[in-house]
């Protein structure tokens, strides 16, 4: 099969490897030696003889372990010199290369081997189309321009086989397509795939840091949205990396609902609308266009209301394409928080239940963005790495800063007992407090006062104190562990520990 | 590769926003070519490190001289293609040099030699990225996939013609990187910085 042999020829020769380009063929394989010599060899001496035989066989090498010398041989002489010797090089072997193993099938004007045309064609610099009488039987007769037209994918072994011969019956003939085949052979070595997009996360924060170390930023984005962006790049990071089909994997959306475990289905895509959806909140605080804007009542703006308000109007199942919106939006909300500056950090953001000044929306949103991203990397197998510990810190803060709040709804709704009266306490006094600990990178120690949101947690009020790993604890406020669950070291008030678990699993929301 | 043929109006409108001074804008630039960026720089390093190294220095020059870039000359993102082969390529010959001068293996045509094939590395991956998307794609397929011709016209829904017009186009553009110097062939060749 002729056919076959520039197919065999593609993964050794041009295929992608370590080495870049053809350059090491070009300049070990016998070709690059031997190959200007022998072209040189008929046309200045007129010895047909040694000179063809010496083009023949190094061209047919390669081929001939497929039995067929006229397209190995055309495989052959244009990997050769395809090397980044230089086009003039190049431009010599080639055609004596093509035409010397041509010359030995015609064995035209009596004298075998005697490359007539070549040498004409080469001396002359002219392609001769059509000049020659027709080739031996060829099964396809295609004229000049197609066979122009095909050197491309005859360079890329994407031919039929009928075409492959017909092509190299045809670079014997003609220099001007011998020299393009050529270029375009080696250019084929330049192929290379796509270096892996996994950049490591941590490059991103050390590339800007060293940026705008050198050249301070005159609007910068502000602290308490830097962890926003990070966590939104490395998500962006992961979607660039999966595959179409994988956007449509399921992922279930857990979160406590009064104490009870609570889940949604959804897929990967819908995840993404999920965090579009949310997010979008944030930029309505900031008087960003709504994405939603005509799927919700402004009045209600609660996250889990417009998710579902956002799945339900999409007439298709969200897929990739969701990701550009979602990704235009967290870019411009960084930014916008940049020009509104240090001043707008108090704005509220509205959850429908309550309200988040602007700096905690944006660290609230981060971690989301993170929890979401775990939930995604779980569903596609993916590796994914906790935060920075600076910006898991920041998570962790906020989710303690948040319990107060959440102790007294609890208390409010008959989840957890009244506090005894005893301990009630003014705002802005120190009241009875848990000491949580947050063991790993990104820790530290909170007291939490337990008994109303507008004391002060006290070292000397302290009646429990807890022990836990920052990822674990962050998990058991998205509501992916449970309070049972939780592997939490435990000393002092039993209630009072319970409690402030529980708690914590509550800040978990659709 | 995604295509991702921004509109000059992204280009100018990041330039400007750089020259103000805005850090956001410069997250932005860095989302949208770290992995060029990176990629290209590995490519003729090879060396994650030094890759990492070259990343930072490029997006710092970008940064600290946002007026070099000038929108007419054409693409943003071929101008920080440029820049990055002709400093990864510098680093490269530098390093090189060292280790020869400490007396490491070789010669210096053999240095010779491998910079200029990292620069001729550099310059096709740069060229089979800004190349068109609907050329990149054909060559994609006839490569990558290994499909021939005819089913990388199906597959792109054109014409026979059209996919072999492509393949042709497409590795004749890729094959002007070896030409050094000829106009037309962008990175390495100054125009950055």
């Amino acid at each position: 099969m002729t056919g076959a042999d520039p197919h065999d020829d593609r993964p050794t020769s041009p295929a992608p490897d370590a080495e870049p380009g053809p350059g090491p063929e070009g300049t070990e394989g016998p070709d690059a030696s031997d190959g200007p010599g022998a072209a040189h060899g008929p046309r200045a001496g007129g010895d047909p003889g040694d000179g063809g035989t010496d083009a023949s066989r190094d061209a047919c090498g390669p081929g001939a372990a497929d039995g067929a010398g006229g397209p190995g041989a055309g495989a052959a002489g244009a990997d050769g010199p395809g090397g980044p010797g230089g086009a003039g090089a190049g431009g010599a072997a080639g055609p004596g290369g093509v035409a010397g193993t041509d010359g030995g099938g015609p064995g035209a004007d009596g004298a075998p081997r005697i490359p007539l045309p070549r040498a004409s064609v080469e001396d002359g610099g002219q392609p001769l189309p059509g000049t020659r009488p027709a080739p031996p039987p060829a099964p396809l007769v295609l004229d000049h321009h197609v066979l122009k037209s095909l050197l491309g994918a005859w360079a890329l072994a994407a031919c039929s086989p009928e075409e492959t011969a017909a092509v190299e019956e045809h670079l014997g003939d003609c220099g001007g397509c011998a020299d393009e085949a050529l270029r375009l052979r080696a250019a084929v070595g330049l192929l290379h795939p796509p270096e892996s997009l996994d950049l490591d996360p941590g490059l991103r924060t050390r590339v800007l840091q060293g940026c705008l170390d050198r050249r301070p930023p005159r609007i910068p984005v502000p602290p308490w949205a830097t962890p926003y962006d990070a966590e939104t790049a490395r998500l962006d990071a992961l979607l660039q990396d999966i595959g179409d089909d994988e956007w449509d994997a399921p992922v279930r959306l857990r979160w406590f609902e009064r104490d009870e475990e609570t889940s949604r289905r959804t897929t990967v895509a819908g995840v993404i609308a999920h965090l579009l959806s949310v997010d979008g909140l944030v930029g309505v605080a900031l008087g960003l266009d709504d994405p939603l804007a005509d799927l919700t009542d402004p009045d209600e703006p609660s996250p889990a209301r417009r998710t579902e308000a956002y799945w339900r109007a999409s007439r298709l199942p969200p897929s990739r394409t969701i990701r550009a919106p979602w990704r235009d939006q967290t870019h411009a909300l960084v930014r916008t928080v940049g020009f509104t500056g240090g001043t707008s950090g108090g704005l509220g953001v509205s959850y429908g239940d309550f309200v988040l000044p602007l700096r905690d929306a944006m660290l609230d949103r981060a971690f989301e963005c993170w929890v979401h991203a775990e939930d995604i990397a779980e569903a596609v197998d993916y590796p994914y790495e906790p935060p920075a510990p600076r910006h898991l810190h920041e998570m962790i803060d906020l989710a303690a800063r948040m319990l107060p709040v959440a102790l007294a709804a609890r208390r409010q709704v008959g989840l957890s007992g009244p506090a005894p009266a005893r301990h009630l306490v003014a705002a802005g006094t120190p009241g009875r407090s848990l000491r949580l600990e947050i063991e790993g990178l990104g820790g530290g120690e909170w007291l939490i006062p337990l008994d109303s949101p507008g004391a002060i947690g006290s070292a000397d009020h302290e009646v429990a104190h807890v022990a836990l790993d920052g990822v674990e604890f962050c998990r058991l406020a998205a509501g992916h562990v449970t309070p049972q669950e939780a592997a939490a070291g435990q000393v002092g008030d039993r209630d009072a520990i319970r409690d402030v678990l529980h708690a914590a699993a509550s800040l978990s929301r659709m | 590769m995604t295509t991702k043929d921004a509109p000059p109006r992204w280009d100018r409108k990041m330039q400007q926003r750089l020259a103000r001074g805005e850090a956001a804008a410069l997250g932005e630039l860095y989302d949208r070519f770290a992995s060029l960026v990176h990629g290209l720089a590995h490519r003729v390093l090879g060396d994650e490190r030094a890759a990492d190294g070259i990343t930072r220095d490029v997006f710092a020059h970008v940064w600290e001289h946002p007026d070099a870039y000038d929108p007419r000359q054409g693409p943003l993102r071929s101008w920080v293609a440029a820049l990055t082969a002709r400093l990864a390529v510098q680093r490269l010959r530098t390093t090189e040099t060292a280790a020869l001068a400490r007396g490491g293996e070789g010669s210096a045509e053999e240095l010779e030699v491998r910079v200029r094939r990292a620069s001729v590395a550099a310059r096709a991956d740069y060229i089979a990225h800004s190349m068109p998307a609907p050329l990149r794609a054909a060559l994609e397929l006839a490569y990558f996939q290994r499909r021939d011709y005819r089913q990388t016209a199906a597959d792109l829904g054109v014409t026979e013609d059209e996919a072999r017009r492509r393949l042709r186009l497409g590795l004749q553009l890729l094959s002007t990187a070896h030409d050094a110097g000829t106009p037309g062939a962008p990175p390495g060749c100054g125009g950055a910085a």
